[in-house]
């Protein structure tokens, strides 16, 4: 069986700086891949690649063996590769409920004509859009919080509103960016016990990046590890635990920090 | 118009009363048969502004709308004097062609956001301006003047516009054109805002970013919104230079494009009915400060300043209940 998700020798130069060179991973379905490596090691970089935020300088990515490199970010969306952001990236002035109707549009069955003039099938995409919101919010425990603006949120909930609103698109392959970052213990493992929910129920597979290395044990298949750029390592959480490799990049890079 | 609740329906029913019964009736009583030119030009304009605001809603900031409107205008006068078309097969034309020349311009330059892209538009009317002098069709500085009033139009024999030309009061007749276009122009903004369409709008204008992650293509959004921004644009401008009887490079300036952003600043950007709140306003504004003279611009700008400083969302801002006459 193809993987679902392949990363094939991906690079990308920025000038004379290499932000990622020659990855290549594979994401099977239904697996909870995560990427990780200390900062600037090229994590966020990958991701937007993989979303087509950004372009690749060389190599691809292969979504069921058709590329998705290099392509718009909405196209990407559509073919079911949907990220996710940071807290900050939300549709402000929206109710959690709006944020997460409006996310369903790629499942529209009437024309942008069909909603002006207000034809039978937009009257029943409206209804099915509105039910689905509320399945969807009951299913993330968001319920409660379904009628409050997205500005008034606190940031925990911010992080799951990013989620529903990636998961009310239909996604294949959800990419979370940094799920956990800033959370407490409590907050960040409801947030992993939603990510598995996530995959469990919906059939979603789930490729994150992160920083928070508990987190990260606890969640993941299997882990690939970046560092400078490079990958260094990928297998289950165990495997990376006892890396060598992964452990000196891990300690070198402290010592970076301090300057020494 | 299923959807509006019952307060809005009253709200709807008196503006409809006010604008087609009322007017006319205060008008023929008071004898200020002048109002009618004021307010035909406010419903123009008023058309016009819908298309500023259409762009704001996407979140940008268009002060080209001018450029449109001449554009409108031009074609129209050319269609009805050089090819002997029907002032009311013109109209459409005019808007299709603005909304034709929105794309080719607003491919390139859409991409750009904030006080980059305002500067452009800016620019906008200034271009079409010089291009109107330039080109031998629009007749230069002349421009078209002596255009024809609008024809009849009947269907197996039985009329649907009477021929402008043959009434006795082109006043009322303009006037009713006008507030019919505007109303149409209005009942569509306020589907389109409330449609799909709105919402994708509303999604791109809040976090562009967002939005294309979750498969809007914003790009092709912005264009058709431009388009049809610019489409109301033509319209209003073929209708005005039609009441006019004339088109000059210098019908629409770019105090004009800057007048239309300012209605919609006015009468308020969250509002659908905000730009016709705020055209109405600024219109009798300027008019009412003219006893003041060589001080009238003067008190007028002191007066825009402080209602955008003290009342940033808008005239609209202020009314009390929700879904009033809008």
């Amino acid at each position: 069986m193809t993987p679902l998700l392949q990363i094939r020798n991906v690079t990308k130069k920025y000038g004379g700086l290499t932000a990622n060179n020659d990855i290549s991973f594979d994401v099977s379905e239904n697996e909870i891949l995560s990427v990780i490596g200390p900062n600037g090691a090229g994590k966020s970089t990958l991701f937007k690649m993989i979303s087509s935020f950004v372009p690749t300088t060389s190599g691809e990515v292969l979504f069921g063996g058709e590329r998705i490199s290099n392509l718009k970010p909405h196209v990407v969306a559509r073919k079911g590769v949907v990220r996710t952001f940071q807290e900050t990236t939300i549709f402000k002035s929206m109710t959690v409920r709006e944020s997460v109707i409006v996310a369903q549009h790629l499942r529209a069955k009437a024309s942008l004509g069909g909603y002006f003039w207000g034809s039978k099938a937009a009257k029943d995409d409206v209804v099915s859009f509105g039910k689905y919101a509320d399945e969807l919010l009951e299913f993330l425990g968001m319920s409660e919080i379904s009628d409050e603006l997205a500005s008034n949120l606190p940031q925990g909930n911010l992080r799951a509103l990013g989620v529903a609103i990636g998961l009310a698109t239909g996604p294949k392959v959800l990419l979370l960016d940094e799920p956990f970052a800033g959370m407490n213990h409590d907050e960040t493992m409801r947030m992993v016990e939603l990510v598995r929910s996530v995959r469990d129920a919906r059939g979603v597979t789930v490729l994150l990046v992160e920083h928070d290395m508990p987190a990260v044990m606890t969640i993941s298949d299997r882990i690939v590890v970046l560092n400078f750029g490079e990958k260094i390592a990928e297998g289950t959480p165990s495997e990376i635990q006892n890396n060598e490799k992964v452990i000196e990049a891990y300690l070198g890079s402290a010592d970076d920090e301090i300057g020494m | 118009m299923k959807n509006l609740t019952s307060k809005q329906l009253v709200g709807v029913g008196l503006f409809l009363f006010a604008v087609f019964v009322a007017v006319p009736v205060l008008i023929r009583i008071t004898g200020r048969w002048d109002f009618y030119f004021t307010l035909t030009s406010v419903a123009l304009l008023a058309i016009a502004s819908a298309g500023v605001w259409l762009t704001f809603y996407i979140g940008r900031i268009n002060i080209g709308q001018g450029a449109f409107a001449l554009i409108g205008a031009y074609v129209s006068a050319i269609l009805v004097v050089k090819g002997g078309v029907s002032f009311w097969i013109s109209l459409p034309a005019a808007g299709l062609f603005a909304a034709l020349v929105a794309i080719l311009i607003g491919l390139p330059i859409l991409r750009l956001r904030g006080v980059y892209f305002a500067m452009i538009t800016l620019v906008l009317t200034q271009v079409v301006t010089l291009t109107a002098l330039a080109l031998p069709i629009t007749n230069g500085a002349k421009g078209i003047s002596s255009i024809p009033l609008p024809s009849g139009i009947s269907i197996f024999g039985v009329p649907i516009i009477p021929d402008f030309a043959a009434m006795e009061n082109t006043k009322l007749a303009f006037y009713y054109a006008a507030c019919i276009l505007m109303i149409l122009t209005y009942a569509a903004l306020y589907r389109l805002v409330n449609s799909r369409l709105g919402h994708l709008c509303r999604s791109m204008q809040q976090n562009e970013e967002l939005a294309s992650s979750i498969g809007v293509n914003i790009s092709y959004i912005r264009i058709v919104i431009f388009a049809i921004s610019s489409f109301f644009g033509g319209i209003g401008g073929a209708m005005f230079g039609s009441i006019a009887q004339s088109v000059y490079p210098s019908s629409f300036q770019v105090a004009d494009s800057v007048n239309f952003m300012l209605n919609c600043f006015l009468g308020g950007l969250g509002y659908v009915f905000g730009p016709m709140l705020g055209t109405l306003v600024l219109y009798f504004g300027w008019d009412l400060l003219f006893e003041l003279g060589k001080y009238q611009l003067l008190v007028y700008s002191l007066i825009l300043i402080a209602v955008i400083r003290f009342l940033p969302n808008g005239l609209l801002s202020l009314r009390l209940g929700k879904g009033g006459p809008k």
